[in-house]
Parts: structure tokens; sequence; C-alpha cells
């Protein structure tokens, strides 16, 4: 799904398709020749990255590797220095920003009930008043959250406000959802539905791009992974291949749990 | 000492019996106060989102010259509104010098840049936690101010509120522009200074009672305020 060049786009949901066609695409995300330097420091140096298609890519690599520098270069949230996004071939513009969803690593929840997190979230992208609030109440209950719909979004607990963020994010129905470290502070229950529903969303023909260092679960899930180092991404392909031979030492090293590449003064790696 | 004795005693009397002449001057008082909050929040709020959210050069001077006026001496704001309003002033026409229109305007001129000064700092620090996000919501500016401005609604109400308190207990802008008229432009403040000199301490005392209690309203006002966002994190 993430070769150079490719950008077939797969079937969706017959109910959104009404819904979904008045609006321009976000697919295909590209990137070509990314790079982003501070401190003397090459932080992202990506010559190309296609994400298209449906399907999840799991985004692998160590702290500091550049993996939600990435991300957000793609959702148009950071300007490389040099190269170039595009979104649906065009340049990245707002009409397009609501059909990619982005978890953040620290979600951002607003000073508002769960539920008109949500509803404002729809709002905000242009749902009718009534849909908004009913949609909201669906996305609720599919994440298991209803009975805390009228709760402070910031009262809740760190998992429970992981799922509404991204309850919230697909509650928009996006085309291709970026989810950066999603369920690192969840209990294995959740996990497992956050897992399942993103597969389901995967499979209904969204493309998702899950960054994981948690290797069981990038089996569990990925069609294909993107193993990131230094900036750079080093390995891309079906995940069946790289786990059964990682073609670098990198990623051969962080799949046994080693430290990948002794990190000198120059590049301490630190979390986003 | 037996003269005082009565004072007070008169001042509990004017204070039980809600003494006419007295309750006016609150009500002025508050009326004044209360709408130039109200005129100082409708600029101030938004123009501080608007600073906080654009990017233009010198941004930083407008950032600065805002947060220095929050010190703005009364009787100077006084003093200008006086020279705009005067016979002889740009809006000398309009005729509304020792009206309690121009209490109205001189107390928002003076309340305006602490609302909005504070607005922009509050809405500043929100916006960098919240810009991404919103983004990726694909709001435009409007929609992240508006945004913005209901979340940081408590900090929001806590600065007119500041601002109110402010106005309320301030003497020389009302004063200059007010000009102290019997049942005409009387608010607290000025009937205390005017009594007091004409020693007529009971009428003064009672006033100034009053003003007491409602400054110490507001402040617990922000302080339930703050509790009561801090309780729904939404501090
Ligand atoms: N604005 C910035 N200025 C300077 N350095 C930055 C900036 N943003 C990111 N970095 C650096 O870029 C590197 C990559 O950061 P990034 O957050 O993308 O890592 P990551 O792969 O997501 O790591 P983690 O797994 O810990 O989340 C880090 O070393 C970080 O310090
Ligand atoms: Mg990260």
């Amino acid at each position: 799904m993430l070769d150079r060049g490719n950008t077939s786009v797969a079937g969706r949901p017959i109910a959104d398709l009404a819904f979904e066609e008045a609006r321009p695409e976000v697919r295909p995300v590209v990137g070509q020749n990314i790079r982003i330097a501070r401190d003397g420091r090459l932080l992202l140096d990506v010559d190309e990255l296609v994400v298209s298609g449906s399907g999840m890519t799991v985004l692998m690599g160590p702290n500091g590797a550049g993996k939600s520098l990435l991300l957000r270069c793609l959702a148009n949230l950071v300007a490389p220095d040099s190269g170039t996004i595009t979104w649906g071939g065009c340049q990245p513009d707002r009409a397009r920003a609501a059909r990619l969803g982005f978890v953040f690593q620290r979600p951002v929840l607003l000073r508002r009930s769960a539920r008109a997190n949500i509803r404002h979230a729809l709002r905000a992208a242009g749902v009718s008043r009534g849909e908004a609030a009913e949609r909201a109440d669906q996305a609720l209950a599919a994440a298991r959250l209803s009975h805390l719909s009228r709760m402070p979004a910031r009262r809740l607990s760190g998992g429970e406000q992981q799922r509404l963020a991204l309850a919230r994010a697909m509650a928009l129905r996006p085309e291709c959802l970026f989810l950066d470290e999603p369920t690192v502070n969840l209990d294995p229950a959740s996990v497992a539905a956050i897992e399942a529903t993103i597969i389901a969303a995967g499979r209904s023909g969204t493309k998702v791009l899950f960054v994981t260092h948690d290797s069981a679960q990038a089996r569990r899930i990925a069609t294909d992974i993107l193993f990131m180092h230094d900036g750079q991404i080093l390995e891309r392909g079906e995940a069946a291949r790289f786990f059964d031979a990682p073609g670098t030492a990198a990623a051969r090293a962080f799949l046994a749990g080693d430290l990948v590449g002794e990190p000198g003064p120059e590049h301490r790696v630190r979390t986003a | 000492m037996h003269d005082l004795t009565n004072a007070f005693a008169e001042t509990f009397g004017l204070l039980v019996s809600l003494d006419a002449d007295l309750l006016e001057i609150v009500g002025l008082s508050l009326w004044v106060s209360g709408l130039a909050v109200l005129i100082a929040g409708l600029i101030g709020v938004p123009l501080g989102a608007l600073v906080a959210i654009a990017r233009f050069p010198g941004r930083w001077a407008i950032v600065v010259l805002l947060n220095a006026m929050m010190g703005l001496p009364p009787v100077v704001v006084g003093l200008a509104v006086y020279l705009l309003l005067s016979r002889a002033g740009p809006l000398g026409p309009l005729g509304i010098l020792y009206t309690p229109t121009a209490m109205v305007i001189a107390q928002a001129i003076l309340v305006l840049p602490i609302v909005a000064a504070l607005s922009r700092q509050t809405i500043e620090d929100m916006k960098l936690e919240y810009e991404d996000q919103l983004r990726v919501f694909g709001m435009g500016p409007r929609g992240m101010v508006s945004t913005l401005i209901w979340d940081a609604r408590y900090s929001l109400m806590t600065a007119l509120l500041a601002g109110f308190g402010r106005a309320v207990a301030e003497v020389g802008a009302v004063i200059i522009v007010g000009g102290n008229i019997n049942h005409v432009t009387r608010v607290m403040t000025t009937t205390i200074a005017l009594e007091t000199s004409k020693g007529n301490l009971a009428f003064a005392m009672a006033l100034g009672l009053v003003l007491v209690t409602i400054v110490t309203a507001v402040n617990a006002l922000v302080f339930s305020l703050r509790h009561t966002a801090t309780r729904s994190a939404y501090a």
C-alpha cells in the first residue's frame, strides 16, 4: 500500500459514499524530498512516501527517530525546510484537513464534556447540529464511553482520554487516520478493543498509519511496515516479510529489543 | 467621639432602611460600571483573541502597549475623555459631558486594556496547546477564535470581573467626566469623596460599606469561578 507511486483507492462503506463523494479527497497523502533540520541535525530526511489505499501501515522506530515529526509533516502541521506535501494531488487545504484524522501522542481534549468534544469537531467539519449530536452519541457508544458522555473531558482518566480522542477522530469518518501511539496507556481490554476498531476501519476503506514501539502489537495489526531510524525510512514493505527478515541492522536490533544506534550527545532521544 | 458614635448609628440606619438616595447612587454605580465592563468585554475579548492568534509585524508592540495600558491612571483617562467630550472637543456636539454616558465611556476605556491584555495572554497560552488539533479539524481563524474564547471562558470571566472591580472602585475618571451632579452622575466613590469633605460621615460610611461589600463579592465570585473551573479541569 505504501509502495512508491501507488495511488489506488479502496472501496468505502456504502452508507458513507454519498457523504464522501461531495468532498475533495485527501488521499493519496504524498511527501516528496522532505527534509527538516534543526540545530545542524537532520531530523527528517524522506525522499518519497505515498500513503494511499486502505489498510494498516505500522510505523516503527526507536524514540526520536522522527515518527511523530513525519506524521505532523504529512498532516501539514509542520512545514518542512524543503520538499513538498500533497493531498489528493493538490496543495493541502482546509477543506481536506478534516478528511485526515490525527490522534496525537498526547491527546488534546477541549475544555468541554466528552460528548461536546466530538460534537464540536463534527460541527467544525460542517456537519449539521442534529446529525452531529447523533453521530457523537454513536461514537461514544462505539468507544464504550457513553456513561461518561457528560463528564468534563479533561477529568477522564488517561486511557479514557485516549479512547475519546480516537472516538472523536473516527466520528469524522476520515479517509486517512494517523495514530501516534494511541494505546500506550491502555489496559489490555482497551488495547484489544481499539485494535479491533482500527482494524475494522482499515478493512472498510480507511487508511491507517499507526505508530507503535510494540512489535507484538505491530505483528497483530500491520498489513505493512515502515521502519524509521534517525529521520530516515530504512525499511518499508509487507509486515510478514519485515518481521521474518528485517533488511537492516537497525531494524534487527530494534526488533531484538536492543538500543538502536548508540545515541551520541548530538542526538539525544526525547519524546515529542 | 460622640459624633463618630452617632455617625455609626446613622450609617446603620441608612443601610437598614434602604435609604432612597443611597440606593439610587449604588444603582447608578453598578449600572455605569456594569455597562462599561460589558462594552469593554465585547471589544476587548475579540481584540485580545485577534492579537493572540494573528501574526503580523509589530504585534509585539501592541502586546506591550496593551500590558502597559492596564495601569492607566483613572484621572488621565478622565482627562482624555473630558477633552474629547468638552464643548470644544471633537465629540463636543454630542453634548454628553456630565452624563452617565460619559462615565460609561471613560470606564470602558479604563477597563478595555485590562480585558484585552488578560484575554490575549489566556488565549495565546491556550492556542499553543490547541492549534494543531484545531487545524486537524480543518478550522480556520474564525472557528479557532470562537473555540478558544469558549474554552477560555472561565479565565475570561475572571478578567471581566477584575475589570469590574477596578471600574466600580475608581474615582478619578468618573468625577472628571461625570461632574458628581446630584441625582444625575453621583456614584459611590464620588459621593464618598464629596460627603466626607462636607462632614457627612454617616452617608459616606454607608456607601463605603456597600462598596467594600461589592468588591468582596466580586472577589468571592472570582474565587468560586476558579474553583468550578479547576474542579472540572477547565482552568
Ligand atoms: N521543533 C523541533 N525543534 C528541534 N528538534 C525537534 C523539534 N521537533 C522534534 N525535534 C526532534 O526531532 C526528533 C524526532 O522527534 P519525534 O517526536 O518525531 O520522535 P519520535 O520518533 O516520535 O519519538 P518517540 O517514539 O519518542 O515519540 C527528536 O530528537 C526531537 O528532539
Ligand atoms: Mg513520537
